[in-house]
């Protein structure tokens, strides 16, 4: 006889121990303002990153379409995956000086881990981590990027 | 396979035939990745549990030799990618330790206060995915929206949600953001109250229970044999938090207790978990207000090398202990690294405690088991 109601007792504490977990279920369905769901492709034009978020690898560059970069290559030596060439060319300035510049700063968006050391590591802080997070392309090629504008040049008073 | 089931078939006049072989993955939801095992059945009941790694091998010992000492930490993130930070951190202190350097007071805590927070996006991860596996969906939905609140603080100070790559060697890539501790703070407020929901929602659950309690038991004396670290070997009583034994950053600072079960079966693998994060609010309580002034990083040469010799430093990863072991000829590039990860331990003590359970409780010990094959592969 003990045992029956033993294993009444325990039919009634397992209904009793499932409403418990009911109850919080209940709890947020009756409360749905407290919902924290994004509606992502919607909201696309509100959407803010944080401020380091890192996107992808960019160059900013000002009004005058000059940027910072010197072409040192440090970046590309601390890359671990090598998803930065750096294309140097030479110049001859109005002192009849010989000057590498920097002729295409190539970076393989498809190869990039987002590690941050590029960014890290540059003396002159040319490049930048982005916001952009959108990384899909219909073809391969569309990945590989030239980071420096056509017809940019390095920016006054930035020490090689 | 071919072979093993020549082998099988040869010994056919051993085995009764109704007993018949099972891959369970490596394609299975429940094994939460790539990890195949293949289960010799009797109707229901497991007979032998053979688990096959390597179908994620990505080569990360070796592709470490040709990078640099700073580059390494950003391809340990992808072995254990639910300890990102705590991986970063043993390669970063193995480093420092051969170097011998002693990097500045804040870096200690801010380094300890993301182990903590990681441990606790790890366990509420494994809370919720080890939820759906026995069959408790809402779980799964809780724990992923209480993780996101984690994954915001990671991504306001270090840019990165899951790949952290926040440690460098001699310090962190970045200042704390200037919102981090009021952000934490609130966190800790708002977990606080979420956590007893937890137990409401499933531990106190009679269906989950009955699945849990006193299903693949794991005896103290076969955890230390099989060289059980972490949340799992604690559960069977094996005192191994190297957070307390071999104590590095700031956790020699701050009072903790460190947790041991006693019975080492599922229930109890589950309940030192949700102890685990308890502890976990309270140490990241303890140092969120005194994280000190000072440099978030020391000025490292541009090209670290190290002196020849071999290093090996220690961690405890949200799943047990994680080794580095990094032997070096004095060149800028390591001559071999090896990582002691901890799954690949705990998962081979799975054919020992699964035997003669129901394939449903086999289910129900991996998931309590919390493995991660990326980190189990290397």
């Amino acid at each position: 006889m003990k045992s029956f109601f033993a294993y009444i007792a325990e039919i009634f504490s397992a209904i009793w121990s499932l409403l418990t977990g009911m109850k919080v279920t209940a709890k947020y369905f009756f409360t749905p303002w407290k919902n924290v769901t994004q509606q992502y492709p919607e909201n696309r034009d509100t959407l803010v990153m944080y401020e380091r978020f890192r996107g992808e690898v960019i160059m900013p560059h000002n009004e005058n379409n000059e940027h910072k970069c010197t072409g040192c290559g440090i970046c590309e030596i601390n890359c671990p995956n090598g998803s930065i060439e750096i294309i140097s060319k030479s110049i001859v300035n109005e002192e009849g000086k010989k000057k590498r510049v920097i002729d295409q700063h190539i970076y393989h968006l498809s190869m990039c881990t987002f590690c941050n050391l590029c960014v890290k590591t540059c003396p002159s802080d040319a490049i930048v981590m982005g916001q952009n997070f959108e990384h899909a392309y219909w073809n391969r090629t569309s990945m590989t990027k030239v980071l420096n504008q056509p017809g940019s040049k390095i920016m006054e008073g930035i020490k090689e | 396979m071919a072979e093993i089931i020549e082998k099988f078939i040869s010994t056919t006049d051993q085995i009764k035939t109704d007993e018949y072989l099972v891959n369970m993955g490596p394609q299975h939801p429940s094994t939460h990745g790539v990890l195949r095992l293949l289960v010799k059945l009797e109707g229901e009941i497991v007979h032998n549990v053979e688990p096959h790694v390597g179908y994620i091998h990505s080569g990360i010992e070796k592709m470490t030799e040709s990078l640099t000492y700073p580059q390494i930490p950003h391809l340990t993130d992808r072995m254990d990618y639910l300890s990102a930070h705590m991986n970063n951190e043993a390669v970063c202190l193995c480093v420092e330790n051969a170097l011998q350097v002693e990097v500045p007071e804040r870096v200690k805590y801010i380094r300890t206060i993301f182990d903590e927070l990681q441990r606790l996006a790890s366990h509420q991860l494994w809370w919720c995915a080890s939820g759906m596996d026995l069959g408790a969906l809402t779980a799964f939905f809780y724990g992923l929206r209480d993780r996101e609140d984690i994954l915001d603080i990671f991504e306001e100070t270090c840019g990165a949600r899951l790949t952290l790559n926040y440690t460098v060697p001699g310090g962190v890539m970045f200042d704390i953001h200037p919102n981090f501790q009021r952000k934490v703070k609130a966190f800790i407020t708002k977990f606080k109250k979420i956590l007893p929901e937890y137990d409401k929602l499933l531990t106190g659950n009679i269906i989950f229970q009955n699945r849990t309690k006193g299903v693949g038991v794991l005896s103290k004396e076969d955890a230390i044999a099989f060289g059980v670290t972490g949340p799992t070997g604690r559960a069977s009583g094996f005192s191994c938090d190297v957070r307390k034994h071999h104590p590095y950053s700031a956790y020699p600072l701050v009072k903790f207790e460190e947790k041991l079960g006693t019975d080492g079966d599922s229930f109890m693998r589950w309940k030192l978990r949700m102890d685990e994060m308890w502890e976990s609010l309270h140490i990241i309580e303890q140092l969120i207000d005194n994280i000190p002034e000072g440099d978030y990083a020391l000025k490292m040469k541009g090209v670290i090398k190290l002196p020849e010799g071999e290093f090996y430093q220690r961690v405890e990863t949200a799943r047990g202990e994680l080794g580095v072991y990094i032997v070096s000829d004095g060149k800028k590039n390591p001559y071999r690294v090896k990582f002691r990860s901890p799954g690949f331990s705990n998962l081979f003590t799975i054919n020992h405690i699964a035997k003669n359970w129901k394939i449903a409780d086999l289910v129900a010990i991996m998931a309590t088991f919390d493995l991660v094959i990326p980190d189990i592969d290397r």
